[in-house]
């Protein structure tokens, strides 16, 4: 079985059996659809490729409409592909929480991490600001400190970590446990939190 | 609007989580200002006992499964306060002894008096 296609839906916390209060993310898992299915004679490569969330047919273009039709499903808004070759997946099958996580306890889940702006580097990649006494650091809180060595080289290096934009990231976040999954309500309950705002778009990979 | 119908049908699957996971518990209404007895179990490696604790209630905070309370007394000359979850699993029973008339739903004002000063006058229906 391939992986899911989810939306987060939001934080709440739920106490456990031995009385634990444990802090969990609520992702609405799924019904996602086959909607193609690649071979490596065809496409150089297994993969099969999944659909989820509804939309209007008028918002997807004549190619797409014609993508979804070959699966015989209406118009979906994300699509995600899943590497490997299942051999048991034909086009259109629908792929159900309840089914995919069954055996599992652990999955990996990757989403978009939220913007944050425009951001420092103490934000954006975890320099000490002023705790430094050196490395250039001197009287300013937060600053980077030294960019590099003075007349050799007479630059700074490609790829110096500065300030900008920051966050809206792909983030994958491996081994969540699985807290409870509610198969009727396409439902998966995981323990901690998830990269991405409430009502993004989440990949659930087992 | 439609955003608004879509994070409206979001909010109503966590509640149908939440739900599930909020337990129907048969305790008394309390709120602020109410002194209650709160027994609550102990697990001490694998003996479990009750401790009573009885307080005056501060605030109510929260909704659902995370809804929490908290309860204070003095133990001796010193405050001492408890946060519960209004769901926890540890609580065996609360019980109210008296219902205090306040005006606020979070009486902090509370934790800077002492004495006669410290009173809360019941509630008379």
């Amino acid at each position: 079985m391939p992986g899911l296609i989810g939306k987060k839906i939001g934080m709440t916390s739920i106490f456990s059996a031995e009385g634990k209060n444990i802090p969990c993310t609520v992702i609405e898992a799924g019904p996602c659809l086959v909607t193609q299915i690649k071979t490596k004679e065809k496409d150089g490569y297994d993969a099969v490729q999944i659909a989820f969330d509804d939309k209007k047919d008028k918002s997807s273009n004549k190619a797409m409409i014609g993508h979804f039709n070959k699966a015989n499903t209406s118009a979906k808004r994300k699509l995600v592909e899943f590497r490997g070759n299942f051999e048991h997946l034909n086009l259109g099958d629908v792929l159900n929480v309840g089914d995919v996580l069954k055996n599992d306890r652990w999955i990996d889940v990757t989403g978009i991490s939220k913007g944050k702006g425009f951001q420092g580097v103490v934000k954006r990649y975890g320099f000490k600001g002023v705790g430094d006494a050196t490395h250039g650091q001197h009287n300013r809180l937060r600053a980077p400190g030294s960019l590099g060595a003075s007349s050799y080289p007479s630059r700074v290096f490609k790829g110096m970590r500065m300030a900008g934009r920051t966050g809206t990231d792909r983030v994958k976040v491996i081994n969540i446990s699985i807290v409870k999954l509610i198969p009727e309500k396409n439902i998966l309950i995981v323990k901690g939190s998830v990269p991405g705002a409430n009502g993004s778009y989440l990949i659930i990979n087992k | 609007m439609v955003i608004k119908l879509k994070f409206a049908i979001m909010n109503n699957l966590l509640k149908a989580v939440v739900d599930e996971y909020a337990a129907t518990n048969d305790f008394p209404e309390f709120g602020a200002g109410d002194t209650i007895v709160v027994t609550y179990k102990i697990k001490e490696g694998n003996k479990e006992r009750l401790q009573k604790f009885k307080g005056v209630v501060l605030q109510r905070k929260g909704s659902g499964i995370s809804e929490t309370f908290t309860i204070r007394k003095m133990s001796g000359n010193i405050g001492v306060e408890r946060i519960i979850p209004v769901q926890s699993p540890f609580i065996e029973s609360i019980e109210i002894n008296k219902k205090g008339k306040v005006r606020r739903a979070r009486i902090y004002y509370l934790r800077g008096l002492t004495g006669k000063k410290a009173r809360i006058k019941e509630r008379r229906f």
